[in-house]
């Protein structure tokens, strides 16, 4: 008999603390799909953020090192460049990635590290309980905007792919989505992408997944999918985002 | 003995830390240590090894985290407002147990303070500085040579006991040109191999570098394996010099710089015929406690001097407890001592005391 739906060898097999209808989990799969399919497995370090992920290092079976808040692209770059021949990603919340760690993305892209950032922006810090994220939608009502996010106080969500797509080190930026069979193959092709992009040493790679955080916006799995496509989809554009890199 | 070369301190720190195999540098411009980061962007490349010149300390301390993982001999240098910013990766690193070199040329604070050189960053040094029950090795050299020689070890000992070791120098070592002989020192022959280092998971379960332990349990257990390799540094790692304490009615104590400065306070008083000795600590932790004891033991007092209104002298109250007085003199902020000062203060105490 043929097998077809197996554990990809890069995801260790140990079950994950991710509340149920969390997106998480099926993120991580693509990311072991695609390093199997590539064959890096044994070259691979991932570095997981502070954020519901912290774990990450334990459901990949590749090696891993955990870094400070927001400070995974630059443990990236510290790897990368001590390790050239590493295959070097990190996995980042949307707290992590686009508010402690702002500076350290912008950067990493614009000098074009060769390294693959997945960025899982669920518009809230579901490790701490709730709180407003930068990637907070205006209107959302979070524990720290409990009246819905009032851009005149608390200032505009983030776009982070139009934002690093204009950085010339950004060799491969694309935001994806997993709420059904298609975008989930979409996504995966896309950190396909984004590793190989990598691989053939072009710069700094980074695929944005909306995902889902049920258990913090109050909703059922299902809600919380359909949330995705509604109002996510709306404020953030799924596609691929890289710009033609200027001539000369 | 090899040839002697004039170095600035700054420039010699560069090169000894190439000789003794470092070949990533990460670092932030910061007055008064720019020829570090400067002489790392010229050498790297020309022996094959990394320089980058980070967006920030926060950044570049973080760099040195990630190649440290990687298993490379790193450096990153930066002076007090810097290193203040790096205290986030330094306690990241000493809970992760990750060998790195981070050297302080310090000066004047707090906050902007001046570019001086100084001594007030003693206790971040020593007692902690970043979050958590820690130790860095710290140690201080007095000359550009010490500089050399301890920088060049500092590669050995934080791979040796997979833990960051602080160069605390100032902004006057930074800066003085001095004669150096530039002792190449291969890797001492007892480091244990890195195997720990996340290289990529080749033929070898994976390997994880982490600081996290969410069991309390856990990480009373991981604190308490920590402590015992501190007790172990403290055992081992003591450094000082001594000169004409064996017969001191006073002994001054004082590191780095201002033990150049008490030096030369010293002869001067030995000159009017004051029994003058001083001790110097070089490894700052370990604070060399129980040899200050012994050195100070026949001296009626104690005069300790610092770039600073009083940091170190509290380790010295520590080492001496109630047996003698224990005087202090200070200047702070890039004022440094005179030897006139320090002697005026002998003569004061010696007074006072008889
Ligand atoms: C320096 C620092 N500040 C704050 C925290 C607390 N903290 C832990 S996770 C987190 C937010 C994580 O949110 P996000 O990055 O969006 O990840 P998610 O949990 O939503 O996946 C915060 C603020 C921390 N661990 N370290
Ligand atoms: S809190 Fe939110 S993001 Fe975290 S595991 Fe639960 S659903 Fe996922
Ligand atoms: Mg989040």
């Amino acid at each position: 008999m043929q097998k077809v739906f197996g554990r990809p060898e890069a995801l260790a097999d140990v079950p994950t603390h991710y509340c149920p209808g969390c997106t998480h989990g099926i993120i991580h799969r693509l990311i072991a799909e695609v390093i199997d399919e590539l064959g890096v497995r044994e070259r691979t370090v991932g570095i997981s953020p502070v954020g519901c992920a912290v774990l990450a290092y334990d459901y990949f079976n590749c090696d891993f090192v955990e870094a400070s808040h927001g400070r995974a692209p630059a443990v990236a770059t510290g790897i990368k460049r001590a390790s050239p021949n590493s295959v070097v990603f990190t996995y980042q919340g949307d707290g992590d990635l686009a508010s402690i760690g702002a500076g350290e993305i912008v950067h990493a892209a614009s000098r074009g590290e060769k390294i693959t950032v997945i960025f899982v922006n669920n518009a809230i810090y579901g490790m701490t309980g709730g709180q407003m994220a930068p990637t907070t939608l205006p209107g959302q009502k979070t524990t720290t905007s409990p009246r819905g996010r009032d851009p005149e106080v608390a200032g505009h969500p983030i776009r982070v792919c139009e934002l690093l797509s204009s950085l010339s080190g950004a060799a491969y930026i694309a935001r994806v989505s997993v709420t059904s069979p298609a975008n989930v193959a979409k996504a995966r092709r896309a950190v396909k992408k984004a590793f190989e992009t990598q691989l053939e040493g072009k710069g700094f790679s980074l695929v944005e997944f909306l995902s889902t955080c049920p258990t913090n916006w109050g909703m059922t799995p299902v809600e919380a999918l359909k949330w995705v496509d509604d109002k996510m989809a709306v404020y953030y554009p799924l596609g691929e985002y890289t710009r033609v890199p200027e001539v000369g | 003995m090899g040839e002697k070369v004039l170095m600035k301190g700054n420039e010699a720190v560069a090169e000894a830390a190439i000789m003794a195999g470092c070949r990533c540098f990460f670092g932030y411009p910061i007055t008064p240590q720019n020829e570090i980061p400067e002489y790392m962007s010229r050498r790297m490349p020309e022996v094959g090894g990394v320089f980058l010149q980070a967006e920030s300390e926060v950044a570049g301390s973080n760099m040195v985290y990630g190649a440290a993982c990687a298993g490379a001999r790193v450096m990153t240098t930066s002076s007090s407002p810097g290193i203040s910013l790096m205290q986030e990766a330094i306690s990241y690193m000493a809970g992760a147990e990750l060998p790195c070199v981070v050297v302080n040329i310090v000066r004047g604070g707090p906050g902007l303070g001046g570019i001086q050189g100084a001594q007030s960053d003693y206790f971040q040094a020593t007692k902690g500085g970043g979050h958590g029950d820690y130790h860095l090795l710290v140690l201080g050299p007095s000359t550009v040579q010490e500089l050399v020689d301890l920088t060049m070890e500092a590669f050995d000992l934080a791979d040796m006991y997979r833990n960051p070791v602080m160069i605390l120098g100032d902004a006057i070592l930074g800066q003085m040109m001095e004669p150096v002989e530039m002792r190449k020192r291969p890797p001492r022959a007892d480091l244990p191999p890195k195997t720990w280092a996340t290289t990529g998971a080749a033929g070898r379960p994976k390997n994880v570098i982490t600081s996290l332990y969410l069991d309390p349990a856990k990480l009373e257990k991981h604190n308490l394996r920590l402590a015992e390799k501190y007790k172990r540094m403290a055992a081992e790692e003591v450094r000082y010099a001594t000169h004409m304490t064996e017969d001191a009615d006073v002994v001054l104590v004082a590191y780095g710089t201002t033990a150049r400065i008490a030096r030369a306070a010293l002869d001067r008083a030995r000159e009017r015929g004051l029994r003058v000795g001083l001790f110097r600590p070089i490894s700052l932790w370990p604070f060399p406690y129980e040899a200050l004891a012994t050195a100070a033991a026949g001296a009626a007092h104690v005069l300790v001097v610092e770039m600073s209104l009083g940091q170190m002298v509290e380790d010295v109250r520590l080492a001496l407890g109630e047996t003698k007085p224990v005087h202090f003199y200070g200047r702070t902020g890039g004022m440094s001592p005179s030897p006139r000062e320090i002697l005026d203060d002998i003569v004061k105490i010696v007074e006072r005391g008889a």
